[in-house]
């Protein structure tokens, strides 16, 4: 087959990718999204011809723009454009998690600073303020104090891109020291993994620890939820237990502890997961590779 | 092995280098970016924008 990366950088994520593709024996293009120019109704060159095409950009305009024209032009493409504009936004995201019924943490958008502190203190300290574009933990505020909040605001509307004018803040949710990344193909899960830190941010890309996670029917239940709101695809979600102190309180008291619960705090469309490679069985490059595979031969929808 | 083209020290590469692929010199801690592979050239990466991630 004829593959196509959309790429700008090559991670190890896309090195396992294209080792396991040239294994097979596909003919794989690399599209370095630098250097292409993509007119409007006519592909760059070699493009037309490509059975499908997984875009790996990093930067999150040249995904949101380079998976259009490439649909555009008819070439299969994923994940699909309307799927990276939906994860590429925090905003977007959380609409789309709570409008297919999938629990997500509580969120406010507000506009102006005014209306931004006052959403905070109808939260309550602490919680957290996120831009809505942007990843790797960055830029991410935990507020506990309203002089924290005030701070934080000014500097986002003096000193932020526009995008950091839209405030988005959230509940603090009280997770067990670590979150859940689970990477899915159309809503079935490869693999899961935690991610452990004392920190509040539990980003593997921080240095977060990780370890398998062996996924449960409500996990994977709301996966394919998750999956679907946004439109499916090569997804990372990522989950947080939200009863973990009662069920440790539970437990420590002798009682039966609860079934843990879950919330969607984040749909990720580039997705990596050289770390979820490394501490698990499965071969995830593999599984993706088999995937891109059914998804040239069954065609993806244009 | 290369020359890094910032400080000119000597910079080992892997067997299995990609065009696109960003390496680190270990003396002046230059992210550096594999342009060819045959043989390897390597230039100075280029920096992360606001919106790069996952």
């Amino acid at each position: 087959m004829q593959i196509g990366i959309l790429y700008s950088r090559i991670r190890k994520d896309e090195k396992l990718l294209l080792s396991e593709l040239r294994e097979r024996g596909h003919d794989v293009e690399k599209l370095d999204v630098r250097k292409l120019e993509f007119g409007v109704g006519d592909p760059p060159e070699g493009v037309a011809d490509l059975d499908i095409v997984l875009d790996r950009c990093l930067a999150t305009s040249r995904s949101r723009y380079a998976t259009q024209f490439v649909d555009s032009y008819g070439v299969p493409v994923v994940n699909a454009p309307d799927t990276a504009d939906l994860c590429a936004d925090k905003a977007k995201t959380s609409i789309a998690l709570d409008d297919a019924g999938v629990p997500t943490p509580e969120t406010t958008v507000a506009f102006d600073t005014d209306s931004a502190l006052s959403a905070i203190e109808e939260f309550g300290y602490p919680c957290v303020v996120k831009p809505v574009v942007g990843s790797w933990g960055r830029l991410m505020a935990k507020l506990e104090s309203r002089s924290a909040a005030e701070a934080v605001l000014e500097h986002k509307a003096t000193l932020g891109h526009y995008e950091h004018k839209v405030f988005y803040i959230q509940e603090f949710v009280e997770k067990p020291g670590r979150d859940i990344r689970v990477v899915a193909l159309d809503g079935e899960p490869v693999a899961a993994m935690t991610r452990s830190a004392d920190h509040w941010l539990t980003n593997a890309a921080k240095g977060a620890q990780t370890q398998e996670f062996e996924l449960t029917p409500e996990v994977e239940a709301l996966v394919e939820k998750a999956s679907d709101a946004v439109g499916g695809g090569l997804l990372g979600v990522d989950l947080m237990e939200t009863n973990a102190a009662q069920s440790a309180a539970e437990q420590s008291s002798g009682d039966e502890p609860r079934d843990p619960s879950y919330t969607v705090h984040e749909v990720n469309h580039t997705v990596e997961f050289k770390a979820l490679n490394d501490c698990v069985d499965t071969d995830v490059p593999a599984a993706v590779v088999d995937w891109l595979e059914a998804k040239a031969e069954t065609g993806v929808p244009a | 092995m290369t020359e890094c083209v910032e400080c000119g020290a000597e910079v080992s590469l892997h067997e299995d280098l990609e065009v696109g692929e960003i390496v680190d010199c270990d003396t002046c801690g230059q992210e550096l970016e594999v342009v060819d592979t045959e043989p390897p050239v390597l230039d100075r990466a280029p920096e992360l924008d606001e919106d790069w991630g996952e």
